[in-house]
């Protein structure tokens, strides 16, 4: 089927099996490989990309589902080629990660929740990120991470 | 012999980010999964139904009939084509082959391989695969296995026991015979894993003019080429394993071999390029990543005081269907057999078991942490037996600081530690005992947990030949390859796949420390294999001792070249020369500034001295401290470095409900030297879930009638997320070790080795007061509000 989805700032006409989801979309037709996929049952929240602002599991969804929202995946949120937003950045300073593979899903998931609360208690985080599974760092670097990106935008004028 | 770098230290030891992660927060790691080649074609496997059947019959003609499949392969065919996998214990007849040959062994063993334009079509391929199968008797338990009459996993070898060592270390008859007091025990560890988000990926292409195969695969192994040619009948240089490929996570069990060689082979015979990325259920059923499932039966010996003297310990290990190098996870905790306790004498019985199970692989900790929650669950009922406190226990029978190095009765020789420093260290940071009480006086369960163990690190084969006399390998070694370029940069090379370690952050520290410039000036790359040289892989807990050792031994052979090259052209001796961040010293106040040296060295050979090569380049190959020696008398050096930890944990749980919340958790944790610390932070915490997730969550549970796994997706096999991890504490001790460049130890595999132990012990502290005592990991909800409301034990 034809259709068109709404990625990054960007239209893209793509011509996908029906049955495809987004997350198959956005990877191996757009080229999006920063958006990956964990278990494709819609628990570790790998596959997360952003729907309209608000988080989602693009292996949950269809392709066709998502024509007509606004979809922002780990690629939409750096700034410029080499450069990292604050909430990157922050999880660069705390070391919020090891091995990578589940951080665009939690980068996107703290993007979304700073928007949503700029000022987040550690509960609010742990219960935001709670939909994203981390195997190696049993989450503390990651809590950080957001704990610091919050101090910063709070003292900042961009988001 | 190594000459140790002594601090103060200029970057080692530092907050400094983390190089790689600028990478990954911005989407841009290069994940297996992410290649994408011309012509690439897809697979998806048929999966067996049955945990043991032979194979009567496959019809593949639906499928193959099925527009884009371009092959079915099936077992015979592969075989036919290739060479067994690997066996790492000495069981010839236990054959294995990437597809099942004949018969399945386990449910979920691939028996065909479909492959196709996409993997969509692969997977309604697979359905039309009609295999027709005659079921056989099947052993799920590893003890019933080793009983008379069990169905035999491989009747070819007569026996499902695969390993069967037993070793007798000082004179533990003796001992047991003198000792006023004795205990014995059985304790279970769970089929857990460390399950990495990414699966497995891997993809082959084939250049048939230059004869080469092309591996890009998500991978943490060991001499992986080399076992992929031979499988495949290839000269070695005819694999080219493409390293530079970003691991998402794997914590020990990305070996995938059979996963390459099949893909490996279908490249070949298909001339196209070949993909294989394993959906989640395909993972948990047929990745063969599964870890160790044990039960140890323990006896200890002691006196009133509570000291130990003598244990047995006997570990039967239910490997699964095949055995790979899983028996090996039996031999590795002989290295730190004790743990950090001065027992003399000590018998240990190993039995590595077939089942029709999934195979169990390298986990975390390689059969550490499962070793570690046996022998503290039995200091915890020494102290229990006696009334004692668990503490006072403990370091009574603490080998002293004072009594390093240490040698153990089963050989190995530990480097460094200060036991006693950190418990006390760490138990003053609060009183989890009095909180207990608070807790239980709210009506709650609530419980202190307590474990202190070693983790062995530096990582080397000894246990291959203490377990296999017909395997000698006792060589084991890490490299690095340094290259300063004609305009003065530095890049350094390492020779393995990297998966989550910060291994190009590690390099690039310990080149920069030698070399006193900014590591943010040094590239770190990960050249294919056939541009590398020889590495062991990220296992063992070894990369900060082992790159880290490599990386400074080349940084000190490219500084003496530029120390030579500055006293030919001064004219002055190399001793009276200074170094300085890259420039060169003469007393009399000339210098030579780096990019000087660097003009010297590859472009004015005459100022260079005579009969020294051009351009500025250096290597090591770093042998791993203390190792190389075959075993005598069944003792062996193990692992040269011994990292210490004190978990002290403080849990509570509803009484009805009982699903355990961590309140608190202290560790105090020493690895020597750190040189990343967010990186050893980062472990640490990580290992500490995994352990949370071991003891409390995760089982790849069986049906035991019909020998199906019921914990195949993450709804049923549980991962701890942010709710069950707590905010973790850590107290840091450093007791160098005396064996490494700058005195550091392992932390890949912190936190892990203990946490299990401690949270087991802080959930029977909690049930104590009920008359409750479980022990068998994991302990779930289910179970313990169950034993709580009948008031049984387990």
């Amino acid at each position: 089927m034809q259709l068109t989805l709404h990625v990054n700032g960007a239209d893209h006409a793509i011509d996908v099996d029906d049955r495809t989801s987004l997350l198959d979309a956005l990877r191996d037709t757009l080229g999006l490989k920063g958006t990956h996929a964990g278990c494709e049952h819609g628990v570790c929240g790998t596959c997360t990309v952003l729907l309209n602002g608000e988080p989602v599991r693009s292996c949950l969804m269809l392709a066709a589902q998502a024509e007509g929202e606004v979809v922002t995946t780990i690629e939409g949120v750096t700034p410029a080629p080499g450069e990292l937003s604050v909430v990157q950045d922050s999880f660069v300073e705390t070391h919020g990660m090891q091995c990578g593979y589940c951080t665009p899903g939690m980068v996107l998931t703290a993007h979304a929740l700073l928007r949503a609360n700029p000022a987040p208690s550690r509960a609010e985080i742990v219960e935001a990120i709670s939909g994203n599974l981390c195997r190696c760092t049993g989450y503390g670097q990651i809590v950080e991470a957001i704990e610091l990106a919050a101090q910063r935008l709070a003292r900042s004028n961009t988001p | 012999m190594t000459v140790q770098l002594q601090p103060p230290f200029r970057y080692v030891g530092h907050k400094r980010r983390v190089r790689e992660d600028r990478r990954f927060v911005a989407g841009g790691g290069h994940y297996a999964a992410d290649l994408v080649l011309p012509g690439m074609l897809h697979c998806a496997p048929v999966q067996s139904e049955h945990p043991c059947a032979r194979i009567v019959a496959i019809d593949a003609s639906a499928a193959l009939a099925l527009p884009g499949v371009h092959a079915v392969l099936t077992g015979a065919e592969l075989a036919a084509a290739t060479e067994p996998l690997m066996n790492g214990a000495n069981t010839p007849l236990v054959v294995r082959y990437p597809l099942a040959v004949g018969q399945v062994r386990y449910a979920g063993e691939w028996v065909a391989m479909v492959v196709a334009e996409s993997r969509a079509i692969a997977e309604d391929a697979r359905e039309l695969v009609r295999v027709e199968y005659e079921t056989l008797p099947f052993v799920l338990d590893g003890e019933a296995a080793m009983a008379p009459g069990a169905p035999l996993v491989h009747p070819p070898h007569g026996s499902n026991v695969l390993l069967d060592r037993h070793f007798v270390w000082g004179p533990v008859a003796e001992q047991f015979a003198a000792a006023p007091r004795k205990l014995s025990y059985r304790v279970r560890w769970g089929r857990s894993s460390t399950v990495p988000l990414e699966t497995f990926a891997v993809t082959a292409r084939w250049e048939p003019t230059d004869a080469v195969l092309d591996v890009w695969a998500s991978i943490q192994m060991p001499k992986f080429p080399d076992q992929i040619a031979r499988s495949l009948r290839l000269p070695g240089n005819a694999v080219r394993v493409h390293y530079d490929v970003d691991v998402g996570g794997s914590y020990g069990v990305k070996r995938g071999i059979k996963h390459a060689v099949l893909v490996g082979h279908l490249a070949r015979a298909l001339n196209r390029p070949v993909r294989l990325v394993e959906d989640r259920l395909e993972n948990m059923t047929g990745g063969d990543m599964q870890g160790p499932e044990r039960v140890f039966d323990v006896e200890l010996a002691f006196d009133d005081s509570g000291r130990v003297q003598a244990m047995k310990m006997r570990a039967l290990d239910n490997v699964g269907a095949y055995a790979g190098r899983s028996p090996f996870q039996l031999g590795k905790p002989i290295g730190a057999i004790v743990g950090p306790y001065a027992i003399a004498a000590v018998e240990y019985h190993a039995l590595a078991v077939a089942s029709n199970k999934t195979p169990q692989e390298a986990v975390r900790g390689f059969g550490q942490a499962p070793t570690n929650y046996a022998l503290e669950t039995g200091i915890d009922k020494v102290a229990a037996v006696l009334g004692l406190d668990r503490l006072e226990v403990r370091r009574r029978n603490f080998i002293r600081a004072d009594q390093f190095p240490y040698l153990i009765p089963s050989g190995t020789t530990y480097d460094s530690g200060n036991y006693h420093g950190l418990l006390d260290k760490t138990v003053a940071v609060a009183d989890l005992f009095a909180e207990r009480d608070a807790l239980r006086a709210q009506g709650l369960l609530a419980g202190v947990g307590i474990a202190s163990c070693l983790e062995p690190s530096g990582g080397n084969s000894s246990f291959e030949p203490l377990l296999n006399p017909a395997n000698r390998t006792t060589t084991w070694m890490e490299s690095c390859r340094i290259h300063v370029d004609g305009l003065g940069g530095i890049t350094a090379a390492m020779h393995t796949t990297t998966s989550g370690q910060a291994h190009e952050t590690l390099v690039s520290v310990a080149v920069a420390e030698v070399l006193e410039i900014p590591p943010e000036r040094i590239r770190v790359i990960r050249p294919d294999s056939l541009a590398s040289l020889p590495s062991n892989s990220p296992v063992g807990s070894r990369m900060a001792i082992m790159l880290g050792g490599a990386a400074v031994r080349a940084a000190q052979k490219l500084r003496h070249q530029l120390m030579q090259i500055a006293a030919h052209d001064l004219g002055v001796p190399l001793l009276h020369l200074r170094y300085s961040e890259g420039d060169i010293h003469a007393p009399d106040g000339r210098k030579l500034s780096w990019l000087e040296l660097v003009l010297i060295a590859h472009r004015e050979y005459f100022r260079l001295p005579e009969g020294m090569e051009p351009g500025l380049s250096a290597s090591s190959i770093y042998m791993v401290p203390t190792g190389g020696q075959l075993p005598l008398d069944d003792k062996v050096q193990m692992y040269p470095c011994h990292s210490f930890e004190f978990h002290y944990v403080l849990l509570a749980m509803d009484p009805v409900l009982c699903r355990p919340e961590i309140r608190r958790y202290i560790i105090g944790h020493d690895c020597g030297q750190v040189i990343s610390p967010d990186v050893v932070k980062g472990m640490t915490l990580g290992g500490i879930a995994h352990g949370i997730g071991a003891a409390l969550l995760e089982e790849f549970s069986v049906d035991a009638q019909t020998g199906q796994p019921t914990a195949a997706s993450f709804m049923d096999y549980l991962l701890p997320s942010a709710h069950e991890v707590p905010r973790v504490e850590i107290v840091h001790q450093v007791t160098r070790s005396p064996l490494t460049v700058f005195g550091q130890k392992g932390s890949g595999e912190s936190g892990y080795l203990g946490s299990p132990a401690a949270i087991a012990g802080a959930v029977n502290d909690a049930l104590a007061p009920r008359g409750v005592r479980v022990d068998q990991l994991p302990m779930r909800p289910a179970l313990l509000s169950d034993l709580v409301a009948e008031g049984t034990s387990a």
